[in-house]
C-alpha cells in the first residue's frame, strides 16, 4: 500500500467537491426540502401517535439519506471519469487497483460525510437539538461507515455499467428503495412482516438506527449489531468492488 | 549486432462479440524509432493501442513492450510507455499543476524530482505561465500539449499518441510535432502514433505500416510503400491499399456521451 497514491486520490475527490459549489447546493436541496416538508408536515400526526417529536426522529434519517445519495454517486463518478477519459489516466499508471480503488473510495465516503454534517448543522438551526454532545463523534463514526459502505457499493455498480445511462435505474431501483425501506422516514416497529424483514436487509437500517440512537437515543437494533453489520457489510463491499473494479477495462 | 526490439507485437487478435476490431496483427517496433499506425477511422488503430497499453485484454496474442508481458507484468509494461489519447484525460476541475502533480505521484516519482521535472516538462510544452490554471478554461491544443508533458514526466521509455492532433489547427498541429521531433531526437525515445493524416505519417514517422478492417495489409517507410503500390503519393497508395470506400461507424457509447457533453456544456 502506497499512501501518497491514496491521499492524492482522496484530495482529488476533496478538490473537485469544493471547487464544485452548484453540486454541493444541489445535492442539499432535496434533503432539506425532506426534512422541512415531512418533519413540519407530519409532526403533529406523530406526536398524537404517541412516537415523540418527529422532527427529532426524523433528523438522523435525512443525515443518512444525504450520505447515501452522495456515496452511491461518488460511486457512481467513475462512469463519468471513464467516459470523459480521465479514468485511463488513473488506469494505465503502474499502482494497484486496489490502492486506486480504496483512495477513491475514502474521498467520496468524506465527501458524504462532508454532506451529512452539514444537513446536522442545518437542523440544528432549524431547531434539532441531540441528546449529547458527547455521542456526536459516535454519530460521526456511524456516518462515515456507511458513507464508505455506500460508495463501495456505488464503485461496485458502476465498474458493471458502460454509462450514465443507467443511472436513473440505479436511482429507483437501489437508492430510493434502501431510502424508503431504511426506517429514515418511519419507526421499524409494528410493521407487516414482509415491510419489516425488508428492512431488516437493507443496510442503510442500520446505519440510520446507529446514527438515530447516538444522536436522540431511539435504537431499534441496538449499537452491537448496527456497528456489526455495517462494520462487516462494508468490508464485503470493499472487497467486491475492488474485485469488479480491477476488471474494468476501457 | 541487431538493434534493441522495444514493441514486439505476435499475432494480437481482439473480438467484441462477432466483431473481430483487431485480426491476427503482428509487428515490431525498434528502440528509438518513429513508428506510424496509419488507418482510416474504425480500422482498429486505437483498439491495438489500448491493447499495447494494458487497457484492454487481448482475445489472443502476445504483446512485449520494453521486454516485459503486458498481461503478466502490467506495473512494469506501465512504467515503460507514456501514451497521450485520442480523447482528453485530463481532470478539468484541476489545473494544469495538479493534473501533473496526480500523474508523478501515481508514477512515484520523488517529490524533489517531480518539483524540478514538472517545471522542466510546462516549460517545454510553454504552458508554465498557466500552470496555476483551471483545465476547463484551456483550449484543445493547450489541453493536448499538457498531456504530451504529463506524458512524459516519468521519462518512459516509449511515447504512444493516439492521434495526437486530431481536430487541432495546423499552428499546433506543427508545434506538437515539433516536440515530439525533438523528444526522439535528444532523449532518444520509441514514438508510437496513430493518424489517419497521410502527410504528417510520412513526415514524421520512418516505418509506417498501414492498417484497415483489423489487419495490417502493408508496412515499410513512405518510399517503399509507394513503390508496392506504383503510385506518386502516400495519400494513392493509403487509397489503393485501402479501397475507396467511406467507412461508417456504429456510435459507441463514448460517442453519445460526448453529445451529450456538449449539449451539457450549453
Amino acid at each position: 500500500m502506497d499512501a501518497e497514491v491514496i491521499y492524492i486520490l482522496w484530495k482529488r475527490q476533496l478538490k473537485r467537491y469544493f471547487r464544485s459549489k452548484s453540486r454541493m447546493i444541489g445535492s442539499i436541496g432535496q434533503p432539506l426540502l425532506f426534512l422541512l416538508a415531512l418533519g413540519f408536515g407530519f409532526s403533529s400526526v406523530f406526536q398524537q401517535a404517541g412516537e415523540g417529536n418527529y422532527f427529532q426522529f426524523l433528523t438522523p434519517g435525512i443525515i443518512s439519506m444525504a450520505i447515501l445519495f452522495t456515496a452511491v454517486f461518488t460511486g457512481i463518478e467513475i462512469i463519468w471519469d471513464r467516459q470523459f477519459g480521465f479514468l485511463k489516466e488513473t488506469l494505465v499508471a503502474p499502482v494497484s487497483r486496489l490502492e486506486i480503488m480504496i483512495g477513491r473510495t475514502l474521498g467520496g465516503a468524506t465527501v458524504s460525510v462532508l454532506q451529512g454534517i452539514i444537513v446536522m448543522i442545518i437542523a440544528l438551526f432549524v431547531g434539532f437539538v441531540p441528546q449529547s454532545l458527547l455521542m456526536i463523534p459516535v454519530a460521526l463514526a456511524f456516518m462515515f461507515l456507511i458513507a464508505t459502505l455506500f460508495a463501495a457499493i456505488g464503485t461496485a455498480i458502476a465498474s458493471l455499467l458502460e454509462d450514465m445511462q443507467g443511472f436513473q435505474l440505479i436511482m429507483n431501483f437501489i437508492v430510493m428503495p434502501l431510502f424508503f425501506l431504511s426506517g429514515a422516514l418511519f419507526p421499524l416497529t409494528g410493521l407487516p412482516p414482509v415491510v419489516e424483514i425488508i428492512s431488516k436487509i437493507d443496510l442503510l437500517s442500520y446505519g440510520v438506527d446507529g446514527i438515530r440512537s447516538a444522536l436522540v437515543g431511539i435504537s431499534y437494533f441496538g449499537f452491537g449489531v448496527d456497528f456489526a453489520v455495517l462494520g462487516v457489510s462494508t468490508a464485503v463491499f470493499l472487497a467486491i468492488g475492488s474485485y469488479l473494479f480491477s476488471k474494468m477495462q476501457i | 549486432m541487431e538493434e534493441k526490439i522495444i514493441i514486439q507485437v505476435e499475432n494480437l487478435t481482439k473480438k467484441f462479440g462477432d466483431f473481430t476490431a483487431v485480426n491476427n496483427i503482428s509487428f515490431k517496433v525498434k528502440a528509438g524509432e518513429v513508428f506510424a499506425f496509419l488507418g482510416p477511422n474504425g480500422a482498429g488503430k486505437t483498439t491495438t493501442i489500448k491493447m499495447l497499453t494494458t487497457l484492454l485484454n487481448p482475445t489472443s496474442g502476445n504483446v512485449h513492450i520494453n521486454g516485459f508481458d503486458s498481461m503478466s507484468e502490467k506495473n512494469d509494461t506501465r512504467r515503460s510507455f507514456g501514451i497521450v489519447f485520442q480523447d482528453p484525460s485530463l481532470d478539468d476541475e484541476l489545473t494544469a499543476s495538479e493534473n501533473m502533480q496526480y500523474h508523478g505521484v501515481l508514477y512515484k516519482i520523488p517529490k524533489d524530482t517531480r518539483k524540478e521535472r514538472i517545471e522542466e516538462l510546462l516549460k517545454f510544452v510553454e504552458l508554465w505561465d498557466r500552470q496555476n490554471e483551471l483545465v476547463k478554461n484551456f483550449s484543445g491544443g493547450m489541453k493536448r500539449r499538457l498531456e504530451i508533458a504529463r506524458g512524459l514526466l516519468h521519462h518512459p521509455k516509449i511515447f504512444f499518441l493516439d492521434e495526437p492532433t486530431l481536430g487541432l489547427d495546423p499552428q499546433t498541429r506543427n508545434h506538437i510535432w515539433e516536440y515530439i521531433h525533438k523528444l526522439n531526437e535528444e532523449e532518444g525515445t520509441t514514438i508510437f502514433f496513430t493518424t489517419h493524416y497521410m502527410e504528417e505519417a510520412a513526415r514524421v514517422s520512418k516505418i509506417i505500416a498501414i492498417i484497415d478492417g483489423g489487419k495490417i495489409i502493408a508496412q515499410g517507410t513512405a518510399e517503399e510503400l509507394k513503390a508496392t503500390t506504383k503510385t506518386a503519393s502516400l495519400e494513392d497508395a493509403f487509397i489503393s491499399l485501402t479501397g475507396k470506400k467511406i467507412r461508417e461507424e456504429e456510435a459507441t457509447s463514448a460517442d453519445r456521451m460526448r453529445t451529450q457533453r456538449r449539449m451539457f456544456r450549453r
